[in-house]
């Protein structure tokens, strides 16, 4: 399969120029070197071509033999997938450590998925059945949470000539011969897909159904529909991260794809070392059993960087098509951006904005457009939502990768620095973020929240908005001079911020609210601004407002009540009502 | 430094094309590999050292560690050693101080070892990474209260030109411990482009403390060319992790100036003509910056581990400047010194609010520091965020204006400042000194504002 197809004439980093090359295609699959070392052939020139080189390329020198694969780079989708860490060209890192030890030496190589494991394969088609490409042929329990679909592949159908019964088979054994117009098509569980190209469905489709993350300030505030796109962009220690890990974990995806791109390598062993433990509130099995990593660390190749994003959304792709609700993680999207830079600086391209190649904004809407709720060819219902961190240099929004990142999706999570200096987590700005997902989720919401979720949120986004101009009055004479009215706006939204936006990762019960909690909670606080400003007008204080007995609880709230005792919270509302009458009454009774 | 002598990968040539700067192009030459080491020999028969920067048919770019003075082009003579830059390692080389390359520069001889590693290193596998959560005791409040350093972190220490931070650096090198155990740290210094005065005071204060025979120093000063910056640092992490990985020790590496090592990096770049991206630095700093910090942490197979402290000069004291930017990215937090808090007197100057430790989570709580070491971190964080809220406000209205609670706050912001910030350069704090402390500074403010607390904690700590 890899003949020599030319030889190196010039290395420059990861990218290598090679001459008298024939029979090269364009993103053609090619190995460089004694090392072999991986590559993409990114430029033809008449006999020339431009390599991109996913591996460390000391040592390489002018004449070695350059090998053609015939194919263009691929991901090996099957079983298997679930539960493992790859780099950024799909490279077992597991297994890898088991070749090699502690360090990744060059030229490594070990197949993606397990040859020898056995799975147990259960078909659901016959013998003398036609079948359509993404059809389903069997199935295999890959975890206890996922049943892997294994589907006829895209572009390909015809008669079942034959298939196996029920029993183990490795990835590599054929299960199924089809048979199609002039020839027979032996199927594996291992199918192949390059990873530059979206997978096909049949349609898309809109999504009115939230991804319901557990975190208040992302489901109340800024919410994302199945199938979304969001940027979380902020600069070094706003905490992107953590909100990529706290979805990673929480969110009520079927599969996490989870992109370590360019990112600290701690990073990632922290996630390999906490999923297993972690159990998914929903199905109470360990969060591995739903993951697939991606980990290619800013000290690993450059090259591989700019690959992983499209191995991740490619696994992606798979599971969607099987009618699974994927959610993408990419930590972060900068970094591939400048791998991306750095290539393109060393082909010696003309460069756009802060050095970045001027076709940084296609693929970043080829990216991100491979998002979305979609039917499968098999007419199910699968999505891709993808939250891409953004690292913006300085902290600084208008930079071309946050500002060009923003034409393609339709929520933004600002993380604020001023916030996390506070400690103020998740730092999600109430003032610079949005969503344009609100009325396509609000329905959802009204039915499974409350049916008032929609007033509810307005009345408190509206505060907020209220707040941040009334603090720049109190900035400039204090808040002293401010009446009771205004100065309740003020109390309130502390109020929302300490108890309802800031949620802590660390805390059992807080890491993760659920619905109806949330709804519960955001609930109680209008009430308490609405009963508290009618207790006001009445004739009552800020003071007595702030002092009643019930607002120890409710500031506790999030830490003390759990997710699964929303009675207690009914309670603390009725108690609320109670007290807030009982003030406004007492002053109605002067008037 | 020794080097394997093999006949079949060893060339020379003699004479070269061009010189540009600290780089020299030499053609009609064959099969040189890409960041291959290259010996160069000058007319009056001095040696240097130099690596493969692009390598293409028949001629290479070669960028020259000392300098290119006194080349000429005919009568230099290269030869390409047919490997990688290569540090021979041993535990002997402890108590050494060497240049950035590797070569002793204390008169002493030349280090002997069959062992020898690429400075380049090689990525961690991230699976086979173990997690870092043991607490470093550093005895300064600041970072041990607030921005808690654990064995195995990179934590980086953001600085302005005239603060204190190399008194920071020597103070945490001479108090850094593990409580409960009984093992020091070695210590691998590397200095690029720093001034000798900066050399001597660690140096001398290395040997005040008595660790002098556990430091390997390497040591490329001001007045050294400024490329042999670029490979200071993996010489000095390539020692480490040898140190670390093989010998199984503990070892604290300080890298000084990181800046200057930016620096040299983006004149390199300048002269290649590469595109650049943000104030003229390359746009690959990312990926060579990170390709020294994660040289840090701890690794299955191993006991050792590497903790990091790089030191840089934020240019006119703009943290988002591209070198501090890129830095913080990378490390596991950061130390913010402060000109305002170091010009009232302040020591350590370390910034309250933009100072972070990532890791810091993981090693803290009970059976670590204290049971209540999180939550009174992040009270002090809260209501200092407030202090400052505060005085902008009373630099507005007068403090006249401000409501008694405000100036509650500004009381205790000035007893933070003082009590909990300030200490010693001699002062070595215990984690329970340095948390009881806290309290006693939050305790000025009510009880109703300590919503990050618990009313247990409130109950056992407030007020003692």
């Amino acid at each position: 399969m890899y003949d020599v197809i030319g030889h190196v004439s010039r290395v420059l980093g990861p990218v290598v120029h090679a001459s008298g090359v024939k029979r090269a295609k364009m993103l053609e699959l090619v190995e460089v070197g004694e090392d072999r070392l991986i590559g993409e052939i990114v430029r033809l020139d008449g006999d020339a071509v431009t390599i991109q080189v996913y591996e460390d390329t000391t040592g390489l020198a002018p004449g070695s033999a350059v090998y053609g694969s015939g194919m263009p780079l691929s991901v090996e989708l099957g079983p298997g997938l679930i539960g493992s860490i790859y780099d950024g060209v799909q490279r077992p890192l597991e297994a890898i450590k088991a070749q090699a030890g502690v360090f990744i030496p060059r030229g490594m190589r070990a197949a993606p998925l397990n040859r020898e494991r056995k799975w147990l394969f259960t078909p659901s088609v016959q013998k003398g059945d036609k079948v359509q490409p993404g059809q389903v042929l069997g199935t295999v329990q890959e975890t206890e949470r996922i049943l892997h679909k294994v589907l006829v592949p895209p572009m390909v159908s015809g008669k079942i000539k034959s298939i196996q019964s029920e029993s183990e088979y490795t990835i590599q054994d054929t299960i199924c011969i089809l048979e199609s117009e002039n020839d027979e098509i032996p199927l594996t569980l291992l199918q192949r897909w390059p990873v530059r190209r979206p997978r096909p469905i049949q349609e898309r489709l809109a999504s009115n159904i939230p991804l319901i993350t557990g975190q208040r300030v992302i489901d109340t505030l800024f919410p994302v529909a199945k199938g979304g796109t969001v940027a979380v962009p902020g600069g070094f220690g706003t905490g992107k991260t953590m909100v990529q890990h706290q979805i990673a974990k929480w969110s009520d995806a079927d599969v996490v794809v989870y992109i370590g791109c360019g990112e600290r390598g701690n990073e990632m062993t922290n996630v390999l070392n906490e999923f297993p433990k972690l159990v998914d509130p929903r199905t109470g099995r360990p969060l591995m059993e739903r993951t697939v990593m991606i980990a290619n660390t800013s000290n690993m190749p450059v090259a591989a960087r700019e690959a992983s994003i499209y191995t991740g959304i490619t696994i992606a792709e798979y599971y969607r098509d099987q009618g699974y609700h994927v959610a993408i993680m990419a930590d972060s999207t900068s970094r591939w951006a400048e791998a991306l830079r750095e290539l393109s600086g060393r082909m010696e391209e003309m460069p756009a904005e802060e050095g970045f190649p001027a076709y940084l904004p296609t693929l970043l809407a080829e990216f991100y457009e491979r998002a979305g709720m979609v039917n499968t060819l098999n007419g199910e219902q699968g999505s891709i939502t993808i939250i891409g961190a953004v690292s913006p240099p300085g902290g600084d929004f208008s930079e071309p990768v946050t500002q060009h990142t923003k034409r393609f999706i339709r929520a933004f999570w600002a993380l604020d620095r001023d916030l996390a200096n506070a400690r103020h987590y998740p730092a999600i700005s109430w003032l610079d973020s949005y969503s344009e997902y609100i009325d396509d989720v609000s329905g959802w919401w009204q039915e499974q929240g409350d049916h008032n979720w929609a007033e509810l949120r307005s009345v408190m986004m509206d505060l907020l908005q209220k707040e941040e101009r009334l603090q720049q009055v109190v900035k400039l004479v204090g808040a002293d001079v401010l009446p009771d009215t205004q100065r309740l706006i003020l109390e309130v939204c502390t109020m929302f911020k300490n108890t309802f936006l800031q949620q802590s990762a660390f805390d059992k019960i807080d890491t993760y609210s659920t619905v109806e909690k949330q709804v519960k909670m955001l609930k109680i606080i209008v009430t308490f601004y609405q009963m508290g400003l009618a207790a006001i007008q009445q004739g009552a204080t800020l003071i007595k407002v702030r002092r009643l007995k019930v607002v120890h609880d409710i500031i506790r709230m999030k830490f003390s009540i759990a997710n699964d005792e929303s009675d207690k919270l009914d309670a603390l509302q009725d108690r609320l009502e109670r007290e807030m009458k009982r003030l406004g009454d007492i002053y109605a009774s002067f008037a | 430094m020794p080097v394997s002598h093999d006949a079949l990968t060893v060339r020379e040539y003699q004479g070269i094309q061009q010189v540009v700067g600290p780089l020299i192009f030499v053609d009609k030459i064959h099969n040189v590999g890409y960041n291959e080491l290259v010996e160069i020999r000058c007319p009056d028969g001095e040696e240097r050292l130099g690596v493969v920067l692009e390598s293409k048919e028949g001629a290479a770019v070669i960028q020259v560690f000392e300098g290119t003075t006194n080349l000429s082009l005919s009568e230099t003579s290269v030869r390409f050693r047919g490997e990688p830059l290569k540090l021979p390692v041993t535990r002997d080389m402890l108590g050494r101080v060497f240049d950035g390359l590797g070569r002793p520069t204390d008169g002493g001889p030349n280090p002997i070892s069959d062992k020898r590693r690429d400075v380049n290193g090689q990525p961690v596998n991230p699976t086979a990474r173990l997690y870092p959560t043991k607490f470093i005791q550093t005895g300064i409040s600041a970072i041990d209260g607030m921005n808690t350093l654990v064995r195995g972190q990179k934590l980086p220490v953001f600085s302005g030109s005239g603060l204190p931070h190399n008194k920071v650096a020597a103070q945490i090198v001479r108090q850094a411990k593990i409580v409960d155990e009984d093992v020091s740290f070695a210590i691998v210094f590397a200095a690029m482009g720093v001034k000798h005065d900066v050399a001597r005071y660690f140096v001398r204060n290395f040997e005040e403390t008595g660790v002098l025979e556990n430091v390997v120093m390497f040591l490329s000063l001001a007045d050294a060319p400024s490329v042999e910056r670029l490979i200071t640092p993996r010489t000095a992490l390539t020692m480490a992790e040898y140190l670390a990985f093989e010998e199984n020790m503990h070892v604290l590496v300080i890298l000084t100036d990181m800046t200057n090592y930016c620096e040299a990096l983006r004149e390199i770049s300048t002269i290649r003509g590469e595109i650049p991206s943000r104030k003229g630095y390359p746009g690959y700093l990312y990926s060579d910056l990170a390709s020294l910090y994660e040289r840090a942490g701890m690794v299955e197979g191993s006991t050792g581990s590497i903790t990091q402290v790089p030191i840089l000069t934020m240019p006119n004291d703009d943290i988002s400047h591209p070198v501090p930017d890129l830095t913080g990215y990378i490390t596991e937090g950061q130390i913010v010194l402060e000109r305002e808090l170091s010009q009232r007197g302040v020591y350590p100057p370390i910034a309250g609010l933009p100072s972070l430790s990532r890791l810091m989570k993981d090693g803290i709580g009970p059976g670590m520091t204290r049971e209540d070491h999180a939550h009174i971190a992040s009270q002090l964080f809260a209501a200092y965020a407030k202090v400052k809220d505060v005085r902008a406000l009373a630099s507005v209205i007068g403090e006249e204006e401000l409501t008694p609670l405000d100036h509650t706050y500004l009381k205790f912001g000035e007893a933070f400042e003082k009590d909990f910030l300030s200490q010693n350069e001699t002062e070595d704090r215990s984690i329970e000194q340095t948390l009881d402390l806290g309290w006693k500074v939050i305790s000025l403010l009510p009880k109703e504002e300590l919503a990050r607390v618990t009313d247990e904690e409130i109950g056992k700590f407030y007020g003692q």
